[in-house]
């Protein structure tokens, strides 16, 4: 008796493997603290179902330095050098949003020579700012000539800071009550010539990821941010107007005379990773034109408030010359500048987003408690909510397009 | 800003907060509220007055000797007015510090409330996930308190048991002779403790070392 053959149908058998359910594990990936997409020292605690994340646990902490510790411990003045420490790509802004929360404690209007400097050189610190974030983006999602093109362009800012401040990355320039030094001599031509040349260069880098097919893949509705989330999760710069929410502290609560300027405030339609780029690009072309009109309308006057004798060191020739400026100098090296008790909270349009301190003064030269609100801080808190479900790879193109800085986020 | 609009906000508080009383600022309007109406007051200024974005959720600590010894403060901004409120409350307990968490509100107090607890101690109730978030969990002091040293304590590091583990040892960074370190009580001389200062003895009187 020939014995039959049992050959099962292949396709009989593939459909009942597909029917049963095979038991996956999930998998807990650790993403940084040293990682190229985390920017510095992020770790982001990643649970994985395959390819796609279920749970992101961002760790912090890595690069916490006790800034607001040591901000209780030293007069206003010293702390100036760890502000540049904070969003350490743009320490030029962070120099002169921290000087003037100072001086709205002391209740100081600093002359609009000054004022002019900072807009010009917060201005500045953001196209630098920009151009690094831009650059290290198109690197995340594999463009990397973006990078070489930016990071020659900040170089030529690093040169036209490194005049005026006397170091190229770690500036110190601001002081309470004014800033370090004025501006040299033919330093404004310069930072002319500079805008000349970048918008054409400028438009070029945007053209390398604009209608780029592969960039757009990559950043095209992933990491859609609604307006409503944006708000509620505290987000602020160019990645809370990249949800459509057109809020500008530069616009909304004008200080250092930002009203006098027109500009516009670019704003973001869908809230994905490629508005939040676009917004950035456009952003430098607006600082620019800022810049131009701050240097065209360039008051004369002081680069210091010269009647807040007890707030700004006088300078070094009249110490030279006279017993009471002396006293004077040694009083606000010694024992800081002399502020008044009270509390007050003060926030600046950043590169990175609202740079805010709140400081509690009993008086005197030395804070009682300053707390300092890092935007990068707030703006990563979404990102358990929207790396959800997201495969790893978009994680590191939302990553890139939330461009935070760890120095401020861990403070 | 005209008065009107400053002073607006805190005199409709304090009709539908009776115990809400003004508070001293150099320049936004604020206000003290009783820690147990303190979510109820946040989400009513939310709600009813516009104050949609929650910027900041600290705490000020007025030294050991004070009491109420801690101070919950919260800003709030509104993104169509444009304009701060910077609401505070006395925690009650000056050894165990708490108050209410509003992350139910604001998706962002989430973390600014685990910094505060980190750096400061208060702790917020009903937070959905309460950790330490700068220093690591097993950490055990609140540095930003005021009786903490600038110095730092030394405690024991995170990864003990990676050491343990890989024998290797993990010493940490010695606190003497930081920057901020000073000769404890004339025990030790600076010019030892301080290794920059080592090289830099001599003076007049004493030669430079060959």
């Amino acid at each position: 008796m020939p014995t039959e053959l049992n050959v099962p149908d292949a396709a009989a058998k593939t459909a009942e493997a597909a029917s049963q359910e095979f038991e996956t594990e999930k998998m807990s990936l650790a993403m940084g603290p040293s990682h190229p997409s985390t920017h510095g020292v992020l770790r982001l605690q990643l649970e994985l179902d395959g390819e796609t994340v279920t749970k992101c646990d961002p760790v912090l902490g890595y690069l916490h330095r006790g800034d607001e510790k040591i901000a209780e411990n030293m007069t206003y003045n010293q702390f100036v050098p760890y502000t540049d420490r904070l969003d350490y790509l743009a320490p030029l802004a962070n120099n002169a949003a921290y000087a003037a929360a100072v001086e709205q404690l002391a209740n100081l209007e600093v002359p609009a020579r000054c004022q002019s400097i900072r807009v010009i050189t917060s201005e500045l610190a953001r196209v630098s700012s920009h151009l690094m974030g831009l650059g290290a983006y198109g690197i995340d999602v594999g463009a990397w000539s973006v990078f070489l093109y930016s990071f020659t362009e900040r170089e030529k800012l690093y040169t036209l800071f490194e005049e005026l401040t006397g170091a190229r990355f770690t500036t110190s320039y601001s002081r309470i009550g004014g800033v370090a030094r004025d501006m040299p001599e033919g330093w404004t031509d310069r930072v002319l010539e500079f805008c000349e040349q970048f918008l054409p260069i400028l438009d070029e880098i945007l053209k390398l990821l604009t209608r780029n097919k592969i960039f757009m893949d990559r950043t095209v509705d992933v990491g859609v941010i609604t307006a409503e989330d944006a708000i509620g999760y505290g987000m602020s710069g160019p990645n809370l107007r990249g949800s459509g929410v057109k809020s500008d502290l530069r616009k909304d609560r004008p200080y250092w005379g930002y009203d006098q300027y027109e500009f516009d405030v670019p704003v973001g339609s869908k809230g994905d990773c490629y508005d939040r780029y676009l917004c950035r690009g456009e952003e430098m072309k607006q600082s620019v034109s800022i810049i131009r009109q701050a240097i065209a309308k360039l008051p004369g006057g002081s680069y210091y408030a010269e009647d807040a004798r007890k707030i700004f060191a006088p300078r070094k020739d009249k110490v030279m010359s006279s017993m009471e400026e002396l006293i004077n100098n040694f009083m606000i090296v010694t024992e800081g500048p002399q502020m008044p008790a009270g509390e007050v909270y003060f926030e600046a349009e950043n590169p990175k987003g609202t740079l805010g301190f709140f400081i509690v003064s009993k008086g005197g030269g030395v804070p009682w408690r300053m707390k300092i609100r890092g935007p990068s801080f707030c703006n990563l808190s979404i990102l358990p909510h929207i790396c959800k479900n997201e495969l790893v790879s978009d994680v590191v193109s939302i990553l890139g397009s939330l461009d935070f800085v760890m120095g401020e986020c861990d403070r | 800003m005209s008065e009107t609009l400053a002073d607006d906000p805190i005199v409709a508080l304090q009709t539908k907060f009776p115990a809400a009383t003004s508070r001293d600022s150099r320049d936004h309007p604020a206000v003290n509220v009783p820690i147990a109406e303190a979510h109820a007051a946040l989400q009513w200024l939310r709600d009813e007055q516009g104050y949609d974005f929650l910027v900041d959720v600290t705490a000020v600590d007025w030294s050991e000797t004070t009491s109420p010894r801690f101070t919950t403060v919260w800003h709030l901004y509104s993104t169509s007015n444009h304009v701060y409120i910077r609401v505070a409350a006395d925690c009650a307990d000056d050894a165990e510090p708490s108050a209410p968490s509003i992350t139910s509100l604001w998706p962002s107090a989430n973390w600014h409330e685990r910094e505060t607890w980190d750096l400061m101690g208060v702790k917020f109730e009903n937070h959905p996930d309460l950790r330490r978030i700068l220093m690591w969990d097993e950490y055990p002091h609140h540095p930003l308190r005021k009786e903490f040293p600038l110095a730092g304590i030394e405690t024991e590091l995170p990864d003990i048991e990676v050491a343990e583990e890989t024998n290797a040892k993990v010493i940490s960074a010695p606190m003497m002779g930081g920057p901020f370190v000073a000769s404890n009580k004339g025990e030790m001389n600076m010019t030892d403790a301080e290794p920059r200062a080592k090289d830099e003895s001599w003076n007049e009187k004493k030669p430079k070392p060959e």
